[in-house]
């Protein structure tokens, strides 16, 4: 009997697999179609203080093993998520669950995060700081030490919670960002989010996302993820939440290796929407193929 | 919504490049005339939405148009080949408010939707008229199937080469009608709802990420909130789309 039970940041979960933040909304659509308890927690749809519309249509745009989406953070706020989205994902799912927090200032970050940390069922705070700092000149936060800082102090001095930082990759040194989230006190690091990328049609030989540019994954970019992931061990002590890429339990163990605790599993499950269980389902099978009895033992273990 | 692996049973050419396909397997999550069903095709990554055009209890029919990769591949697709299809999706149309004698405006490969529903909308004892609208000659298809099924069928030409010269819009004037249903390009519908005099129901189309709900890739502000295309709709009520 294989053992699938990872700790991440404190947190006993019963698997590594967590559906990534916005390709599974608040777990509804995938609650119709399977008990969605089987997963080790899913982090829902990034959150702001204000209900946002996001970006025109269209968002999406097909890449070889990959996709670019450029939604823009379309969410119904936090009030909404608290009186609304919360107390219905209660009925279908039973364990901590992971909000993903966005903002364009210090000030909304700490005030999402503050709000989101009253909530019960809220076990960690996953805070994405790919965001524009509307107040510094739209860079986002996350491509530099500094930033990312200031993001972690304002929201740690609002907070109890885990508050795993999420990386940007569009960065020259990640591994210097990385170490800022330790020291400003950070619980854990996922990463990583999208690249940027482009698409251009053709037939209107313009761009075809709306926004021009969006975020690229799917499985094309995990070898980039597996890369930052395998540096960042190195650099750092607090867990890992891989990633980038992962369409299956070989993946999941690939992504282990690097040095994730847990695993973020995201435009799998556009495509595929039992992606989850199934990855969950085959994790023994592959578990013992590889002759691995427990994942926590394989943690980092490529180094 | 499930996912089913579903065989090939037909594939064949209606015109240069609008295919039929008849898909043959476990298809009893669709419940709806106007929903759509998402194929994955090999070699490429997203998943492609099709319209569903007709369906029984074990097979399901599209009609689509060889547009890019996607459709290419599909295209080729022969009798015994099989595609991994999620079914059951979409609200699809609401045939319970159609009063007794429904208008129905299908424009190009807006056209397929409407079969299934003309078929209900018949078998309930409706009186059913039904336009629809090409570019030319050469592209007119399903004029005889709706005929068939008993409706009252006009077509409109663009170029004048077939039917009724002009748009769907444009043949409508004399037809009375307590409601209607409708689905095309975006101009199309635009004239539609400009046109017509009752309450309807309009199918869209989107570019789609999962087509389940999940991403947020075709969402779309109406009078009633922000909604999705794939999962709120692709049909929506007149009374809720803003423009």
């Amino acid at each position: 009997m294989v053992n699938t039970k990872v700790t991440l940041t404190g947190i006993e979960i019963d698997n590594p697999v967590i559906p990534a933040s916005g390709t599974f909304g608040y777990g509804q659509e995938f609650s119709e179609l399977y008990d969605i308890n089987c997963l080790g927690t899913f982090s829902f749809k990034g959150t702001t203080a204000e209900p946002r519309f996001g970006n025109p249509t269209p968002r999406i745009a097909e890449c070889s093993s990959g996709m670019i989406n450029a939604v823009g953070l379309q969410n119904p706020g936090v009030e909404a998520v608290k009186s609304k989205e919360l107390p219905e994902m209660k009925k279908f799912f039973h364990k901590p669950v992971m909000a993903n927090v966005c903002g364009f200032s210090l000030e909304e970050y700490a005030h999402v995060c503050e709000e989101l940390d009253g909530e019960e069922q809220v076990g960690w705070l996953e805070v994405n700081v790919s965001c524009p700092n509307v107040h510094g000149g739209g860079m986002s936060f996350g491509t530099s030490p500094a930033a990312v800082g200031e993001v972690i102090k304002a929201v740690k001095k609002v907070t109890t919670k885990p508050i795993i930082i999420k990386l940007s990759p569009n960065v020259t040194d990640i591994v210097s960002i990385a170490k800022a989230c330790e020291a400003e006190g950070a619980d854990g690091i996922s990463m990583i989010n999208t690249m940027l990328g482009m698409r251009i049609d053709l037939r209107t030989k313009k761009p075809i996302i709306a926004n021009k540019m969006g975020g690229f994954s799917g499985p094309a970019i995990k070898p980039v993820a597996l890369r930052m992931v395998y540096q960042v061990y190195e650099a750092v002590s607090i867990p890992i939440v891989g990633m980038g890429g992962i369409m299956d339990a070989e993946d999941v163990i690939e992504m282990m290796l690097a040095g994730a605790t847990a695993i973020e599993v995201g435009t799998a499950n556009l495509i595929d929407p039992f992606v989850c269980k199934k990855i969950v389902e085959d994790l023994p099978r592959v578990m013992e193929k590889y002759k691995i009895n427990s994942l926590s033992e394989i943690i980092g273990g490529a180094h | 919504m499930q996912q089913q692996i579903l065989k090939v049973k037909e594939n064949i050419k209606l015109t240069e490049n609008i295919y039929r396909m008849v898909l043959c397997g476990e298809i009893s999550a669709i419940k709806n005339s106007g929903e759509f069903i998402n194929i994955e095709i090999p070699g490429l990554f997203l998943r492609r939405p099709i319209s569903v055009c007709d369906y029984d209890k074990d097979s399901v029919t599209i009609i689509y148009k060889v547009v890019g990769k996607g459709t290419e591949v599909l295209a080729k697709a022969t009798e015994g080949d099989s595609f991994d299809v999620l079914v059951g999706l979409g609200n699809g149309y609401d045939t319970s408010v159609s009063g007794e004698s429904a208008l129905l405006l299908g424009g190009g490969v807006g056209v397929p939707p409407l079969y299934n529903l003309c078929k209900k909308l018949i078998a309930d004892g409706k009186k059913v008229s039904v336009v629809l609208g090409f570019n030319t000659a050469s592209e007119v298809f399903y004029a005889e199937e709706f005929k068939a099924l008993g409706a009252d069928v006009r077509v409109t030409t663009v170029d004048g080469s077939f039917g009724i010269k002009g748009f769907v819009t444009d043949a409508i004037d004399d037809i009375d009608y307590t409601y209607f249903y409708t689905c095309g390009p975006e101009p199309m519908l635009r004239a539609v709802y400009n046109k017509t005099t009752t309450s309807g129901q309009f199918s869209f189309e989107s570019r789609m990420g999962c087509g389940f709900g999940a991403c947020m890739g075709c969402s779309c502000k109406t009078n009633f909130g922000n909604k999705r295309i794939c999962k709120d709709g692709p049909v929506f009520v007149k009374e809720e789309i803003l423009w």
